[in-house]
């Protein structure tokens, strides 16, 4: 074997094991956010300041995205459904795929880098500025008042706006649909009427966003306090969120659409 | 400066050692800090004086030795005895340290706001009173961004004092500030030390400012303490250490080189590529 084939080999290995530090390392962090989790519990105002902030981010974006999203599946589902002759089932075919995939992924997406990226680099800044150790002087942990209330307020805006992002996304599909490609538009509801199961549709996309919510916040507060404390650190801090979060969120969507295709 | 000076000790450091990656950081410090004192702890950059601070306020652990606080050692405590000994401890910060997100009279309200569950109106008065202390009753609604480093500094003492602590560190309290702005901060330091009948720690590398206000100097070098005396003791003594950091003298028994290979052999070497 070359000496460079012997190089490429032991560097795929130490990236390996560097990432499998990483998530030791977020997993230990994690245990040591749960107990805080609860205190920032009854703090409800903290978390609602931070819904507040990563939501209103992360709205505009959905919407407009959401719109666009919808109008395409309109589109390209019209397209293909035609040529079967089965167009009147264009509204179940937008609402399925929005609920159970584009709704989560693309907002969990979205919100990665939007507000993902923002939580790690205002937490990282607070590090690299000495906010977080004047905190700690001040006997104030900053795990339940900074960072719990910023991992909660992450985790329940990801479904709530997963569920705009589909809302819309359906909105718009039905515009086009019934202006543009001239569907009646009955049809175009009782077909998803009576196509889209609660229990199974729209509970299988809401596990998905709650689980996306939850790895993405989890990504960007742990980098954010896991960040070198200097500006390098944490721009390069900000990046890995928006990675790795992207990373995660296509990774487990194949996993949950794997088992959920099965019936568990 | 003639007060009754109390000789009972708050914080006493008995044999310090400290690592940070190998590289000893202290090795046998002794100090000791009366009640009710000024103390300034000197040295050049990089003697560690930042570091004892911290390990004063428990956020770092002695390799060796211990460091004592009211009779009881910082680092054996449990966190919820150390939370509330910190409680007690004002710091102020070298960079204040304020929180960005909230203005002037939110970060001084902070502490309390954290600590306690006192009325609003009991808040504003208090936050009122130490934000009238450093003079900055009127900018009560400014946010830190839009505060000069003096500012900032003094809402960080406001804040540092606002739960009336028992002593308050001051970490570099005099670096990078205009020359009125620091003879603020020198005044504020010694008054409110003797108003509040607190104790004080100051870690610094100014001469002048320092000796105008301490009571008594320690000044560090080599992990340990090199030398200590009252501000005069210490413009009076022979010891070349002493001279030549009171004198700020380049070169001396603080080395002006970097530990080095021989010039000569070092220019005609060649770095291995």
């Amino acid at each position: 074997m070359t000496a460079g084939a012997a190089d490429m080999i032991g560097g795929l290995g130490r990236r390996v094991i560097e990432g499998v530090r990483r998530l030791g390392h977020a997993t230990l962090f994690m245990a040591r956010l749960m107990p805080a989790l609860g205190v920032a519990l009854r703090r409800g105002r903290l978390i609602v300041q931070q819904l507040y902030m990563t939501g209103v981010l992360t709205f505009v974006i959905v919407v407009v995205s959401g719109a666009f999203v919808g109008m395409i599946l309109a589109l390209q589902g019209y397209n293909t459904l035609v040529r079967y002759d089965a167009q009147s089932s264009l509204g179940l075919l937008v609402a399925l795929s929005l609920v159970r995939e584009l709704g989560p992924v693309l907002t969990a997406l979205l919100f990665a880098g939007r507000a993902g990226s923002a939580l790690t680099a205002e937490i990282g800044l607070m590090k690299a500025t000495e906010q977080l150790d004047g905190m700690e002087m001040m006997a104030v942990d900053p795990l339940p008042r900074v960072v719990a209330p910023r991992f909660w307020a992450g985790w329940i805006a990801v479904p709530l706006l997963a569920m705009t992002f589909s809302a819309i996304g359906i909105i718009a599909a039905y515009i086009v649909a019934v202006s543009d490609l001239g569907l009646d538009g009955g049809v175009f509801w009782s077909q998803m009427q009576s196509g889209v199961s609660v229990t199974n549709d729209i509970m299988g996309g809401l596990v998905k966003s709650v689980v996306f919510g939850f790895v993405v916040s989890w990504i960007a507060v742990f980098e954010g306090y896991d960040a070198k404390p200097t500006s390098e650190g944490v721009s390069l801090a900000t990046t890995r969120t928006v990675v790795s979060s992207s990373l995660a969120i296509l990774g487990l969507d194949f996993i949950m659409t794997a088992f959920m295709l099965r019936g568990l | 400066m003639d007060r009754p000076k109390s000789t009972e000790p708050l914080v006493t450091v008995r044999d310090l050692a400290f690592y940070r990656d190998e590289r000893p950081i202290f090795q046998g410090l002794n100090l000791t800090v009366a009640k009710g004192s000024v103390t300034a702890i000197m040295g050049g950059s990089g003697t560690g004086k930042t570091t004892l601070l911290s390990l004063i306020g428990g956020r770092l652990v002695p390799a060796r030795g211990a460091v004592t606080v009211e009779g009881a050692v910082v680092s054996s405590l449990p966190r919820k005895a150390l939370f509330a000994l910190r409680r007690r401890m004002g710091m102020l910060f070298q960079s204040s340290a304020l929180l960005t997100d909230l203005d002037v009279y939110e970060n001084v309200a902070f502490p309390i706001r954290e600590h306690t569950r006192l009325p609003e109106a009991l808040i504003r008065d208090l936050v009122l009173m130490k934000l009238e202390l450093v003079g900055l009753r009127g900018a009560r609604r400014l946010f830190p961004s839009e505060l000069s480093g003096g500012m900032s500094r003094r809402v960080g003492l406001a804040r540092a004092i606002v739960l009336d602590p028992m002593m308050v560190m001051y970490d570099e309290p005099f670096a990078g500030l205009d020359p009125i702005s620091m003879g603020v901060i020198v005044k504020l330091i010694r008054e409110l030390n003797d108003a509040l009948g607190m104790t004080s720690i100051i870690v610094t590398h100014d001469v002048a400012e320092a000796s105008s206000i301490a009571d008594y100097i320690y000044l560090l070098g080599d992990g340990h303490v090199i030398a200590e005396g009252t501000p005069a003791d210490m413009h009076n003594t022979d010891a070349p250490e002493v001279r030549q950091f009171i004198g700020g003298l380049p070169d001396g028994p603080v080395a002006f080189h970097y530990p080095a290979p021989r010039y000569l052999d070092d220019l005609l070497a060649r770095e291995p590529s």
